[in-house]
């Protein structure tokens, strides 16, 4: 292993034993299932995956808060499991919407003490403390009570508490988590400048928005019910698509028409759709752009007016559909096939 | 090189012991930097919301005052007051362990700081220690006052034997009693609502073994022989010994044998807590109890 491999995990497996009634045997969920993982140092990685995905999993394992059941993982070349008191100094975590810290103590105070755990100096805390907050916009909350801050200013609080140790890596489990446009996006800035000050560092980020990933992620790993499907770059995942059409079309409402003969028609590879007020949309993935026309025709045999029509590039989402049958959204919700 | 060869086998020793030094003093750094950082919320807390004081110094002289007009009404010896008032002070400090440290894990994993201190640098020991000590301002308190306002309102004559016996006393019963209770912090790193029923069941009928308000001479000595695991149990036995000039006359076994068998089980608890904590750590990590409690 080289030093410039910041995560790496092997046939990564983990099963959870739930617990049935007192006569019942306890069931087994496999959460993780051979999952294997390089990422490197200075990398920005993101794992997108539905919620159930497994992705707190392999972060939870990586910050030696559980041991998995089968493979190996290691963070900055330390197995986690053998070495976790040695890996412990060098990460961080925060989590979205996590509610860490003391609602008593001011920002300040809280950051402090988490600073304490990990033996910063209290002057060299404070420092980092202000110029942190600074970096956030967060400099005129300093002495408010945690308690009474909002739920975005409270994870940016969090954000900083993941910074301020200097961790060679950090952890991000869904970090925008119920936050608006404009946090999120200052999240986003935050964790690349951060990443950008050091090519020691690296961010091990878990999503499920698409966007998110895309923007911000220099290589993205798609998990599904344990599994990763799919890892390289954004940009790679979505050219496996580029040669596949994919049509957006709105159409006069559906109202219960069979959707069977659309996808029988040779060469459809996904035809998905969904209401809108007063619309239908359709989004429609062909193997060339030559389909597109016994689509329309079926349109009109089926008495579908077509309001618009909309060539789209492929999106992390297009791929994530590609590769798993059913749209995140979908998966979530346990719809469709 | 060739400085590197001359130096030989014992640099590297040398430098090992140098690095394992400086490893040992950076933990000892941390782990008291872990204890001070944990202290400081519960200090903090006290200054901020002070209606505790009420609640933590006036409630339990109600209890006080229940077992001192039963002793009364039912003509006991007089000394018997003031055993009753020295174990209502003794209380708080019983209080602290069970529901300020031990259960206050169950807690601190709802909120989702007990990931953030096991994925830390920083100790279990550091961080009870810390909880246990920040507590110990409003316990102490709690205590003081109940022995301050009990001994004026109920004319308890104090008259202490021994000071140096008396604070040897009370620092090894503290002792064994905070390794006791980081025992059994250990189970809420395993269990969720369960190890609270723990707590519970841990409550009233430890009031009763240890003699909170009687002497625990009266159990039999067999049943008062098994309660002495219970630190407190011996601990109030001897200060009891120590304050009261007819306090010997009830003590259960003398103070010198009461500190021999205190000390030890204060080695015991603390050793045994710091296995007991790395033991179930490594439980509920590998069964993924550290962030959810029913799996």
């Amino acid at each position: 292993m080289t030093d410039d491999i910041a995560i790496q995990t092997e046939a990564l497996g983990r099963i959870y034993k739930i617990r049935g009634g007192k006569k019942k045997e306890p069931k087994q969920l496999v959460a993780l299932e051979d999952v294997n993982l390089q990422i490197q140092r200075g990398e920005l990685f993101g794992l997108l995956g539905p919620n159930g995905a497994g992705k707190t999993t392999v972060i939870k394992i990586l910050t030696t808060l559980l041991a998995p059941s089968s493979g190996r993982a290691s963070v900055v070349g330390l197995d986690v499991v053998r070495d976790a008191h040695q890996v412990r100094p060098r990460i961080n975590m925060v989590s979205g919407g996590e509610a860490s810290g003391y609602g008593l103590l001011t920002v300040r105070e809280n950051l402090w003490m988490f600073s304490q755990f990990y033996g910063i100096p209290s002057k060299d805390a404070n420092r980092r403390i202000e110029e942190l907050l600074a970096q956030v916009g967060l400099s005129d909350r300093i002495n408010t009570k945690s308690s009474d801050l909002s739920t975005g200013l409270r994870q940016k609080m969090n954000i900083v508490r993941g910074f301020m140790t200097d961790p060679e890596v950090l952890f991000l489990d869904e970090p925008t988590l119920g936050l608006d446009v404009g946090a999120a996006r200052d999240v986003r800035r935050l964790t690349r400048d951060w990443l950008e000050a050091s090519d020691r560092r690296a961010v091990l980020l878990t999503t499920h928005t698409m966007v998110e990933a895309d923007e911000l992620c220099d290589r993205v790993a798609i998990i599904n019910r344990g599994k990763v499907l799919a890892c390289d770059s954004p940009s790679s995942l979505k050219h496996r698509l580029q040669s596949e059409a994919i049509f957006r079309l709105e159409v006069s409402p559906l109202n219960g028409v069979p959707m069977t003969p659309f996808e029988s028609i040779p060469g459809v590879r996904r035809f998905a759709h969904s209401p809108g007020d007063g619309f239908s949309t359709l989004e429609v993935v062909l193997e060339d752009e030559s389909i597109l026309s016994p689509i329309v025709s079926q349109l009109a045999l089926q008495d579908i007016k077509l309001r618009s029509l909309q060539k789209c590039e492929p999106t992390l989402e297009d791929v994530f559909v590609q590769l798993v049958g059913r749209s995140m959204a979908e998966v979530e919700h346990g719809d469709g096939k | 090189m060739a400085t590197a060869s001359r130096a030989g086998p014992r640099s590297v020793l040398e430098t090992k012991r140098m690095g394992a030094r400086a490893g040992l003093g950076v933990s000892l750094r941390v782990f008291l930097q872990t204890v001070a950082a944990r202290a400081y919320p519960r200090l903090v807390a006290q200054q901020r919301e002070r209606s505790w004081m009420f609640f933590d110094v006036f409630l339990p002289m109600i209890g006080v005052s229940a077992y001192v007009f039963v002793y009364r009404a039912i003509g006991a010896p007089e000394a018997y007051v003031g055993f009753v008032v020295i174990g209502g002070a003794m209380t708080a400090f019983w209080m602290n362990v069970l529901w300020a440290m031990s259960s206050q894990l169950y807690w601190e994993k709802e909120q989702g700081n007990l990931a953030l201190y096991i994925m830390s640098p920083a100790s279990l020991m550091g961080i009870l220690l810390g909880m246990a000590l920040g507590g110990m301002t409003a316990t102490t308190l709690r205590a003081v006052a109940i022995m301050l306002l009990g001994g004026l309102i109920f004319h308890v004559p104090f008259a202490v034997v021994s000071v140096p016996a008396l604070l040897g006393t009370f620092v090894l019963a503290m002792a064994a009693l905070y390794g006791m209770g980081m025992m059994t912090a250990s189970l809420f790193l395993l269990f969720g609502r369960e190890a609270w029923h723990l707590s519970n069941l841990a409550q009233e009928p430890v009031y009763l073994l240890s003699g909170f308000y009687f002497p625990v001479k009266t159990l039999n000595f067999w049943v008062a022989l098994a309660a002495s695991m219970i630190p407190l149990t011996l601990g109030l036995d001897a200060l009891r010994q120590l304050v009261f000039p007819a306090g010997a006359a009830f003590g259960f076994l003398s103070v010198t044998i009461e500190l021999g068998i205190l000390a030890g089980l204060a080695v015991v608890f603390l050793i045994g807590s710091h296995f007991l904590l790395q033991h179930m750590e490594r439980v509920a990590i590998r069964e993924g109890r550290i962030t959810e409690s029913r799996r």
